[in-house]
Order: C-alpha cells, then sequence, then structure tokens
C-alpha cells in the first residue's frame, strides 16, 4: 500500500502541515485562476480571420500594483507562520530529556543519559520533549524523521541540536538526509516511540554501562583532568563546579555563554577562548578522546551544576572525590 | 524543391566553407552553432544518465549499478546538466545568435572573445569529460565540503577544475552582452524599444558577470584544500564546513536565474508573436528581469536553513526570498494578460510558451513551499527540492530554450521545422515531464530523502511512475532531435518572417548575411507594434 500522506507522530507534525495545507490553498487557487484565463483566452482570441492584428491594450498600472500586492501579502503569511514554526523548533524547552547523538560515515551512535547505548535506533518515550545534541566524527549528516517533519544537519566540530515531542506510539523511519559518500542510502535507522512504562523497562532491560555522567566522570579521571581543574577552584586552571550554563570571562574581555558547544571547544582547542586570569597552559585533546568521550565529559560537567531550584550539586560525593 | 534559389544568396553558412572557417569564425551566428552542436552533446551525455539513474530506481533495493556508480551518475548528471548544458544553453545558443540581430548590430562587440568564450566551455566540458572517463567524482554537484576536500576517493581536482574554466566562459559571455547591449544598439533602438528576451539576457549577463568569480574563488579553495591541506573548509584542519556552503551558494542561488530568465525573455518573445500583441506591462516585465537579477543575489542563505546557520540569519533569508516570488508573478501575469483580446495561434513554439507558464507556475509557487522555513526544514533534501527545481529548470528553462529554438529555427536555417511532428513532440514533453516530476513532490513530503540509492519500499510506486514519466520524456526530446536535422536537408524553405513577428532579427533574410544587415536598420518604433509588420501578417495569415 503506497501512502500518500506522512503520519503525524510529533508535536510539529501538525502545525507543518496545517502551514501546508494554507500553502496548497493558496497555490491551488493561484494555479486554476493562471490556466483557467490562460485556456479561456486561448480559445475566446483563438485566431480567426487571416490577417487579423488586435488593438493594444494599454498597461493597467492599477493592476500591476495588485498583482504585486495582494500575492506578496500572502507570502508574507507564509513567512510569518513558517517562522513561527522554525522559532519554536530552535528553543527547546527547559525539562527536555536529553540524548546525545554522533554521526559517522555509515551509522547514527545514540548515548541515552542513563548510560544506554544503540547504533541506527533510537528508544524514546511518548509524551516527552527530547532534546538531541548531536555531532559528526567525519563528514555532514543530516537527521531527519519525516513522521517528526523535523531535520537538522550534524557537522563535525560543532554541536547542533534539534528537539521534539513524540505523541504517537510506533516505529518510524530515521534518514540521514545530507549526501555523505557512498553508503549516505544506507545511513537509516528507526525511532521508536514507546509508552512511558514500556520505555523504563527498556532502559533497564539493557547491559548497564553506567551513566553517561559516571563515565565522564572516570574519563575526566583517566585524563588527569582534576589535576588542574581542581573542585575548590585552587588548581592552575578554573573549577569546573558550577559553570556549566554561566557567562564566562575571557581574556580578551569577551563573555561567553558555558554551554556544550563551549566545552566542546575547551577540550579540543583549549588555545581558542581562555578564561581571564588564567594562563593558556592546557593540552588539546583533539584525537585523545572521541566525539562520544567528548559529550560524556559535556554531560559530567554539566553534573557539577545544581539544577535550578535544588541548590546542591547533584553529585557531591564526586566533588569529594575529585578534590581529594 | 527550392533549394538552389536559397544557395545562390549567400548567407552566414555558404560565405565560406571548411572546418577552419568553423573554428576560427568570429561570426557570432556561426559561434552560436559552435555552442548548439557541444551542448546538445552535454545534454545526450547528461540524459542517457537521467534514464540510468531512474531506471535503477524502480526497484528499491539498488540492484542495477553499485552505490558507488550510482552516486557518480547523479553528481555528474547535476555538473553536466548545469554548468555544460542549461547555463550555456539559452544564451550561448539563442542569445549569440540574435542579441546583436534583435538590437541592429553586425555582430557582438568582441567577436574574438566570443570564439574563445566557446573553446574555455568546450576545454572545460573536456576536462569534466576526462574525470568522468578516468573515474568519476560522487561528491554531488553541490560538492560538500569536509567530504568533497577531505573524504572523497574521486575525481575532484579535475571536475572542479573544468567548471571554474568554464565559468570564464560564461563570464566572458556576460560581458561581451553587456557592453553589446550598452554600445552598439542601431538608431533609435532606445532602451524601452528593446525586445524583452535583450533586457532578460542584459541582467542574466549581469548575475554572470558578478556571481561567476565567487564560483571560481569557491573552487580555489576546495583546491587549496584537497592538495595543499590548508584548513579552510574540514573542521579537523580548522576550518569551517558551513562557510563552504555560503560561497557556493551565493553563486549557485543566481546561477538558476542565469538558467530561468533567458527563459522567460524567450517567452516574452513567442506569446507577443503568437497573439500579435504587444507584451502587457512591458516595462514591469523588462524591471522585473533586474528585479530577479539583483533580489537572487540575497537570499543564498535559504539553502543553509537547517545547516546550522542562525536562526535568525534564516529568517532573514526566508523574508528576502519572497520578495523575489513578486517579480516572477509579475511575468506570469502580464504573459496571461497579453491573451487578452489578442489573435492567438498554436504554432509550435506557442505550445512551448503555454507549457512553460503552466510549469513555471508550479514550479514558481512551491518556490514558496520551500522558502517557508517551517515546510522547508522537513522537505529540504528530499524529492520535494528535487521536484520544485526540475520543474523550474527543466519545466521551465528547457521548455524555454526548445520553444526558443523552434521559433527561431526558419532564422537560424533558412528551413521551417516539419510542424506536425514538432507539436506532437511538444505534447509528449509536457506529458512527460509532468509524470516524471510530479510524483516526486509527493515522494518529497512523505519523506524520500535525495541522493539514495537503496530506498524503504514504501516508496516504490511513485517511483515507477517517475521512471515511466522519464522514458516518455526520453522519446519527447528523441524527435526534435530527428525532425530538426531533417528539416535541414527537407524542411520547408522559410522566408524572411514567417511568423510576421516584429524583432529586426526578422527584418533581414533567412539565414541571415554575414554581417547580418545589407544597411543598419533605424528604429522608429517600440518592440511589439504590430502595425510595422501589415504586410507581413498578410502573407502568413
Amino acid at each position: 500500500m503506497t501512502p500518500l500522506f506522512p503520519v503525524q507522530a510529533s508535536n510539529f507534525a501538525p502545525e507543518v502541515d496545517h502551514l501546508l495545507f494554507y500553502l496548497l490553498a493558496v497555490s491551488v487557487c493561484f494555479t486554476v485562476v493562471i490556466f483557467a484565463a490562460i485556456f479561456f483566452f486561448a480559445i475566446r482570441y483563438r485566431r480567426k480571420a487571416p490577417g487579423e492584428v488586435p488593438h493594444a491594450v494599454h498597461t493597467g498600472i492599477a493592476l500591476e500594483i495588485a498583482w504585486m500586492v495582494i500575492p506578496f501579502g500572502l507570502t508574507m503569511v507564509m513567512f510569518g507562520w513558517g517562522a513561527s514554526i522554525f522559532f519554536k523548533e530552535s528553543r527547546p524547552p527547559d525539562n527536555a530529556m536529553n540524548i546525545y547523538v554522533v554521526g559517522k560515515q555509515w551509522m547514527w551512535k545514540i548515548q541515552h543519559a542513563e548510560g544506554q547505548r544503540e547504533i541506527n535506533e533510537l528508544h524514546v518515550p511518548v509524551g516527552r520533549p527530547i532534546r538531541l545534541t548531536m555531532t559528526s566524527e567525519d563528514v555532514i549528516h543530516s537527521f531527519f524523521v519525516p513522521a517528526f517533519r523535523t531535520k537538522e544537519d550534524v557537522v563535525p566540530g560543532r554541536y547542533s541540536t534539534t528537539w521534539w515531542t513524540p505523541t504517537k506510539v510506533g516505529k518510524y523511519h530515521l534518514f540521514c538526509a545530507e549526501y555523505c559518500g557512498t553508503k549516505h542510502s544506507g545511513m537509516t535507522g528507526w525511532i521508536y516511540v514507546m509508552e512511558p512504562g514500556d520505555y523504563q523497562a527498556w532502559l533497564n532491560g539493557g547491559r548497564s554501562f553506567g551513566s553517561l555522567a559516571e563515565n565522564g566522570e572516570k574519563l575526566f579521571q583517566d585524563l588527569a583532568c582534576g589535576n588542574c581543574h581542581k573542585m575548590d577552584g585552587s588548581g592552575r586552571c578554573p573549577t569546573l563546579v558550577g559553570l556549566f550554563g554561566r557567562p564566562v570571562q575571557l581574556a580578551t574581555g569577551q563573555t561567553v555563554t558555558a554551554d556544550e558547544g563551549y566545552i566542546r571547544e575547551s577540550i579540543l582547542q583549549p588555545d581558542a577562548k581562555v578564561v581571564a586570569g588564567y594562563q593558556p597552559l592546557m593540552p588539546t585533546f583533539q584525537g585523545l578522546v572521541t566525539e562520544e568521550g567528548v559529550l560524556q565529559l559535556v554531560e559530567y560537567i554539566k553534573s557539577l551544576t545544581p539544577k535550578p531550584g535544588s541548590g546542591t550539586t547533584t553529585t557531591p560525593a564526586e566533588i569529594n572525590s575529585e578534590t581529594h | 524543391m527550392t533549394t538552389a534559389a536559397v544557395q545562390e544568396r549567400e548567407n552566414y553558412l555558404n560565405a565560406s566553407y571548411g572546418i577552419k572557417s568553423w573554428l576560427l569564425t568570429k561570426d557570432h551566428k556561426r559561434i552560436a552553432l559552435l555552442y548548439l552542436f557541444t551542448i546538445t552533446l552535454f545534454f545526450a551525455l547528461g540524459g542517457v544518465m537521467a534514464s540510468l539513474i531512474r531506471i535503477e530506481l524502480l526497484t528499491p533495493q539498488g540492484g542495477l549499478v553499485s552505490s558507488e556508480t550510482y552516486n557518480k551518475l547523479f553528481t555528474m548528471h547535476g555538473v553536466i546538466m548545469i554548468f555544460f548544458f542549461l547555463i550555456p544553453s539559452i544564451p550561448a545558443v539563442l542569445g549569440n545568435f540574435l542579441l546583436p540581430l534583435m538590437i541592429g548590430a553586425r555582430d557582438l562587440a568582441f567577436p574574438r572573445i566570443n570564439l574563445l568564450s566557446w573553446y574555455l566551455l568546450v576545454v572545460g566540458g573536456a576536462l569534466a569529460l576526462f574525470a568522468m572517463f578516468a573515474g568519476g567524482v560522487d561528491t554531488g554537484w553541490t560538492f560538500y565540503t569536509p567530504y568533497s576536500t577531505s573524504y572523497s576517493n574521486t575525481w575532484v581536482i579535475a571536475t572542479a577544475l573544468g567548471i571554474f574554466v568554464a565559468g570564464f566562459s560564461s563570464i566572458l559571455t556576460g560581458l561581451n552582452f553587456v557592453v553589446t547591449v550598452h554600445r552598439m544598439r542601431a538608431p533609435g533602438m532606445t532602451w524601452f524599444r528593446m525586445p524583452l528576451f535583450v533586457w532578460a539576457h542584459y541582467a542574466t549577463a549581469l548575475i554572470q558577470i558578478l556571481g561567476t568569480p565567487v564560483l571560481a574563488v569557491t573552487l580555489l579553495l576546495i583546491f587549496c584544500e584537497r592538495v595543499f591541506h590548508i584548513g579552510i573548509f574540514d573542521p579537523a584542519l580548522g576550518g569551517d564546513p558551513v562557510l563552504f556552503q555560503h560561497l557556493f551558494w551565493f553563486y549557485s542561488h543566481p546561477a538558476v536565474y542565469i538558467m530561468i530568465l533567458p527563459a522567460m525573455g524567450v517567452i516574452s518573445e513567442l506569446v507577443s508573436t503568437f497573439s500579435r500583441k504587444p507584451i502587457f506591462g512591458y516595462g514591469f516585465v523588462a524591471f522585473s528581469s533586474m528585479a530577479i537579477a539583483v533580489l537572487g543575489f540575497l537570499v543564498w542563505g535559504h539553502h543553509l536553513f537547517v545547516s546550522t546557520q542562525s536562526v535568525y540569519a534564516g529568517m532573514v533569508f526566508s523574508f528576502l526570498s519572497y520578495f523575489v516570488a513578486i517579480p516572477s508573478a509579475v511575468k506570469v501575469f502580464n504573459w496571461t494578460a497579453t491573451l487578452y483580446k489578442g489573435s492567438i495561434s498554436f504554432e509550435t513554439p506557442m505550445l512551448y510558451a503555454f507549457g512553460f507558464i503552466g510549469l513555471f507556475t508550479i514550479g514558481g509557487l512551491t518556490g514558496l513551499f520551500v522558502a517557508s522555513l517551517g515546510i522547508d526544514v522537513h522537505v529540504t533534501d528530499t524529492y520535494f527540492v528535487v521536484a520544485h527545481f526540475h520543474y523550474i529548470m527543466v519545466g521551465g528553462a528547457i521548455m524555454g530554450y526548445l520553444g526558443g529554438l523552434h521559433f527561431w529555427w526558419p532564422k537560424i536555417t533558412g528551413r521551417m521545422y516539419p510542424e506536425g511532428w514538432a507539436r506532437l513532440s511538444a505534447l509528449i514533453i509536457f506529458l512527460g515531464f509532468n509524470l516524471t516530476f510530479f510524483p516526486q513532490f509527493i515522494l518529497g513530503y512523505l519523506g524520500m530523502p535525495r541522493r539514495y540509492h537503496v530506498y524503504s519500499p514504501e516508496f516504490q510506486v511513485l517511483h515507477v511512475l517517475s521512471t515511466a514519466g522519464a522514458s516518455v520524456l526520453a522519446v519527447g526530446y528523441l524527435l526534435p532531435l530527428i525532425y530538426f536535422t531533417w528539416s535541414l536537408r527537407y524542411g520547408k524553405v522559410a522566408g524572411a518572417n514567417p511568423w510576421a513577428a516584429t524583432g529586426l532579427e526578422w527584418k533581414t533574410p533567412s539565414p541571415p548575411p554575414v554581417h547580418n544587415f545589407d544597411e543598419i536598420p533605424v528604429v522608429t518604433h517600440g518592440a511589439y507594434d504590430y502595425s510595422t509588420v501589415a504586410g507581413e501578417v498578410m502573407q502568413v495569415g
């Protein structure tokens, strides 16, 4: 059975489809009017006598203005409506569940905060906003879920994000939409949207690798990051406690927000943004740590920041073990 | 047969003979024919690749060719069709032949540079063909980094070099046209007496001159990164991969207007001639070409909505993209209004004009979909986009090219094409085109990504429809090749003005003499004044 319209399985799908219907309605109207006019004129004014030369019809300025202004007004609705959906797509809600995606030729590697890892599959609970933080190990890919009507490129050297709330339990296509080489068309997978209970069972059922933050902490120790980044701020490098999401004053005088991208850059290109008051001592960890490892470190550093309202760090025990 | 009578009068075709008289010619009309021959070969080659792609997509599992080969096929199809067929098509063939004739000049401003332009296209094309036969290239015609600079093991440099060289052909042609229009108009040929074909080519030439150098720079940067590992685009070398997309589309979006504006110029001539009416809103149609050329440079970022470009940049580019829609719509409305109270006849060129308006309307309206951020996030890089740009570039540009070729065929060759066969092929092309590309809109909205060798089985029915359409389309394209060739020898001899058209090109014999006009005409009327051709109108009927 050939479908003619894709299923709607996210909060964005009905919104995008409504905008599509508006555009279709406008397009069909214009097409019908133009085609009808052409057919009518072609028949009504077909050449009836040889040697016929019709009188010239002079330009009507009012008509010209009307057929510029009216379509322009209709297109501005297309612009505004489309932009409002786009803006919403670019602003994940604060309570969204974080999942991390690494694309490589030709597979999707996915890590859940709880530690579950999957390849070319993504299990998510229905009804919860999901925020994906994505990067690529090699070339540009694009994370495309037609049933959700969302797509975002996955670019090497930076993090991109996308979010959606799945609204319907089921199994949906995941496609790589940016041409990425020989097996581009094989870089596909499935999104499994599950009832929350089933999702919990799935989370518990898999092999436990430890949570992402725990793995990040192990990596933090293996790479001896704590030798300089001491938790109490007495080290040669700034403390990472409470760093995430805060503004950071740089040696250049600029201020940046310590988001995922900033932390990634600081690990791989430490000289790019040096914190005010510190020396550029840190070596690069490019090549020493994988993109997945960097994501684990990011999640660990995030865990050192108090959740809004809770007033304490999430893992005080870890901080103690680090500082001693 | 009246062959003897035709050959008695000296014209640009029989003035000299031999291979050298063609390869070293400085006559814009002969150079136009060199281009015609060259780009027809490229069109055939690109068409064979399109056919292989469509046959491959009959089945979802990708059994006919390997993924490597499939990727090379769509890459070379795009490279050949865009850089070696569509961009030179109307300007270099019809524009070259007609621009001097239409403004009452004896040649283009720089005849030697005109010949050089053709050689540059040939050299560029030869490099691209070399790359193709040496092993091909698999980056897509878009050459996205870092795949093209650090990952692809194919003939990227040779192909890029071919496009680089062909780009200079385009720049020089544009330069030649701009200077010719400024400096070589006949007495009385004021700017607002120029045919709209000339206005469209003037606007196109500006894009060729201003846009193509950016493509050249971009390809040079690819070369630097691929050969010398200078980090420009690859983040592993410290570069920015999205920067490439900005540079590439800064040329390649306006390049779409290099392909469509000349076709719009052709359609204006056809609609006027076959309804015997001046184009309604001449000034608006002329300025809409200029508006498209200028605004076309401000919208490149709409190819980057999901590229991690800033959200606000995305909004600005979406907003500006809708401004380009208006001058395009103005043209369609004015062509339609021209038909009102006209005297409409249905020779083949007019059928192509109707086909163009229909397909361009659909292509243009679906452009509104992809300019809308919310929709584009879903449909970008799917078959929806593939369908959209084929409606513009095949449904629009090629319909315009074929319509123009039929219209001016008697002027170029001195012979008429067979009307019945030509009408049939116009109909076949229109139907085949729609059957090929309309299902792709549905495929795209369903989520079928472009550039997929293997695909999910639920998309197969629509792919089969598309392939069926492509075989009809192939027949439609083969027919003109056959009957045009046939007509060179057996076609009815054409008079100077077989359509009772108003342009200066119809005031000189068919085929024109070497220097175009025995006496440079003095222009006293606007472009579409049918009172000036009352005598021809009586003859033609």
